[in-house]
């Protein structure tokens, strides 16, 4: 069994990555503001917070830059941070994509054409992966900063957490792929757009897309071919940030069937691209118990005087464990899936988590060490 | 004697959307089994390769082609290659250009790196299963299409395809298309919308943030809010006190089960004040499903989840 704080020792970037409504927001504050009482200088990428969460730490909506959250709320949470601080960000895709256009067009003119092209303006939100990409630039660019002691990546609320993976490839594949060649050739595309010579082909993907399609494809393609040097670069060395020793992925899940098969599969991607996988965290999980059995009979009435409400703690204890089996089931599935003892289960709580004092609940379990401290956690619970 | 079928069925196309993790996949199946049971020829559409419906229905595939579930219903995952394929096929009626097209790297290379072109096309074969007169091959009517649509990661990008091509596009056969497109999904005698939520915080923002971003920046009809998940309140307010207290008497295993009552009071009481929320926060009516508790969500559950979205 191991706690995140083990899980994270002598690590400077934490990616959590998991697929949609397993609670990784959530998770990722929750690390960053535990590994911040633990005395580090932490910043957390978030990409869509709760709107309560980010109210009650003084986030504004947006602004891609850090903030430092209020050192006095970790006082009033009763909570010590030996000199540690904890900073939060809420990603801005779009005005990512538009700084990288900055960064890496070559002259103004080039940059402008871009950012003035209406198929970038309309359609860059939708460029295969650019939001995963966005995320991966600004952790990179804030890394490259070396100003926190621990970056912590909420990724985006993407449908796979596989296409977080796969971005930045898809991304340079587009900027410096074959299409832009395609269009650049001398003899390419945009040439026959502008006129100069005509073959079949052109006349037929006209006949099937529209020529202002094709024209503005063709500039937008255009443009951004004077970039791709700067993209490979920079995509290359957010790659080796991702491998490096001092990244580790944690895996985000719930314990239901669906959420724990795609977090077994992004596992073994993780292994297949040689990245570095760290442990997995098991949120919303019912505990019943190691030897659960039922009460004895009457037990319940006795101690509720209620011979109806009796039967219906009953009841709602079948119910639960029925749930809590499953979720045992699961978790003993993909422990033994991932080959791993770096398993991190999170109780259901009673309450959705809306403050530090709600992170700092969930931290007990996160932070948690050793196997008994767990038990009595969740016996606790 | 058949019932009434109500207001959504009777739509032609169903779009079941919703940020993920909310149970869309099931909604749209078991909106598909009711909708089957009342005799209707039905589609359930899944898009991407999810192969939810396969596994759901222990069949070995539901790909591209229209696999019959059960009777009166049917299954399709949508696959955009699949989908470029057949549009081209039906735009260019000459089997020269087609095959020029198709061997043809830059068309391949073109259809890959355009952004939002997948999702375009997705819709595209979405509307040709709602034609009377369907134009794939072999195509059969369906009385209705129940679309399991791609989580909605950020905003209503998926269904704004079509209006955003229109634009960029502005003449040719895309624009046209896209334009055709549009007109569909936001036809609202045909076509209508079901988000699903979550009776928890931030599902219902979402929710709420969705219906506004569907309504007003698509223009598509929100008909439902199926909230998804809910807890029966099996425990009256003033027996919270009386669980709590039986708490710090109980011991082993009744106190586990004190423990477990206690826990589905607040949080049915936490889901209540979250669904007033959502009904607060939102235009369209919420009907709520109840939380299943069972390890695995079988034929007989589905059922049971749609008689109450019926």
């Amino acid at each position: 069994m191991a706690s995140v704080a083990d899980l994270l020792e002598g690590k400077k970037v934490c990616i959590c990555a998991g697929s949609g409504g397993v609670g990784k927001t959530t998770t990722s504050a929750a690390i960053a503001a535990g590994m911040a009482a633990r005395g580090l200088r932490v910043a957390v990428l978030t990409i869509d917070p709760a709107k309560r969460l980010a109210d009650s730490l003084g986030l504004p909506e947006l602004g891609n830059t850090e903030r430092r959250v209020d050192p006095e709320l970790f006082k009033e949470a009763g909570v010590e941070t030996n000199g540690g601080e904890l900073w939060a960000m809420m990603l801005d895709s779009k005005a990512t994509f538009d700084e990288v256009v900055r960064k890496h067009a070559p002259d103004e003119e080039t940059r402008d054409r871009i950012l003035s092209n209406r198929i970038y303006q309309q359609l860059s939100a939708a460029l295969a992966g650019s939001q995963e990409y966005m995320a991966m630039e600004k952790l990179f660019e804030i890394w490259a900063e070396d100003r926190y002691d621990l970056l912590v990546l909420d990724t985006p609320p993407s449908r796979n957490a596989l296409d977080f993976l796969e971005a930045p490839k898809r991304l340079t594949q587009f900027i410096e792929g074959k299409a832009l060649q395609v269009f650049m050739a001398p003899t390419g595309l945009a040439a026959r757009v502008a006129g100069r010579g005509a073959s079949v082909m052109f006349s037929v993907l006209k006949r099937i897309t529209g020529v202002d399609l094709l024209s503005d494809l063709a500039e937008f393609f255009q443009a951004f071919s004077g970039m791709v040097g700067g993209f490979r670069e920079r995509a290359r060395r957010v790659n080796e940030l991702l491998g490096d020793d001092q990244t580790t992925f944690l895996v985000v899940c719930g314990p239901q069937g669906e959420p724990i098969e795609e977090a077994v599969y992004f596992h073994r991607k993780l292994v297949e691209a040689r990245l570095p996988f760290g442990g997995v965290i098991v949120n919303k999980v019912r505990y019943a118990g190691e030897a659960a059995g039922d009460p004895e009979p009457g037990e319940l009435e006795r101690l509720l005087g209620d011979a109806g409400l009796a039967a219906r703690v009953e009841e709602s204890f079948r119910d639960f464990r029925v749930m809590a089996e499953r979720d045992a089931r699961n978790i003993e599935h993909l422990a033994a899936q991932m080959r791993t003892r770096a398993v991190i289960q999170v109780p259901y709580l009673d309450s959705d988590v809306h403050d530090l004092d709600g992170l700092m609940e969930i931290n007990r379990y996160l932070f948690a060490t050793g196997a008994e401290e767990r038990e009595e956690l969740a016996a606790s619970a | 004697m058949i019932a009434p079928v109500p207001e959504l069925f009777d739509k032609r196309l169903v779009i079941v959307t919703g940020k993920g993790g909310v149970g869309k996949s099931t909604v749209a199946l078991a909106m598909g089994l009711a909708a089957a049971q009342r005799g209707k020829r039905t589609i359930v559409c899944e898009v991407a390769s999810q192969e939810q419906l396969s596994r759901r229905f222990h069949r070995a595939e539901v790909g591209y082609h229209e696999v019959e579930l059960e009777e009166n219903l049917w299954a399709i995952s949508i696959d955009p290659d699949e989908s470029m394929r057949e549009y081209v096929l039906l735009q260019l009626k000459v089997r020269a250009m087609r095959d020029l097209l198709f061997r043809s790297r830059v068309f391949n290379y073109l259809t890959a790196a355009t952004p939002g072109l997948r999702e375009l096309v997705t819709i595209g074969k979405i509307w040709e299963l709602t034609l009377d007169d369907r134009k794939a091959k072999r195509g059969q009517k369906y009385d209705l299409v129940i679309v399991d649509a791609p989580a909605t990661g950020h905003g209503v990008g998926f269904l704004q395809t079509p209006r955003t091509f229109a634009n960029v596009a502005r003449v040719g056969p895309i624009a046209n298309q896209a334009e055709t497109l549009h007109r569909f999904i936001t036809n609202h005698k045909r076509t209508g919308v079901a988000i699903v939520s979550l009776p928890e915080e931030m599902p219902v923002n979402e929710t709420a943030t969705l219906e506004r971003e569907l309504t007003s920046t698509v223009g598509v009809a929100v008909d439902r809010i199926l909230c998804n998940g809910v807890y029966p309140e099996r425990f009256a307010a003033e027996e919270e006190p009386v669980l709590a207290g039986a708490l710090e008497r109980a011991e082993g295993a009744a106190r586990l089960a004190v423990r477990a009552a206690l826990g589905e009071r607040r949080r049915a009481t936490a889901q209540r004040e979250q669904l007033a929320r959502l009904a607060a926060m939102t235009e369209a009516p919420v009907t709520t499903l109840p939380f299943i508790f069972a390890p695995e969500l079988e034929r007989e559950h589905l059922l049971r989840l749609g008689e109450e979205i019926l």
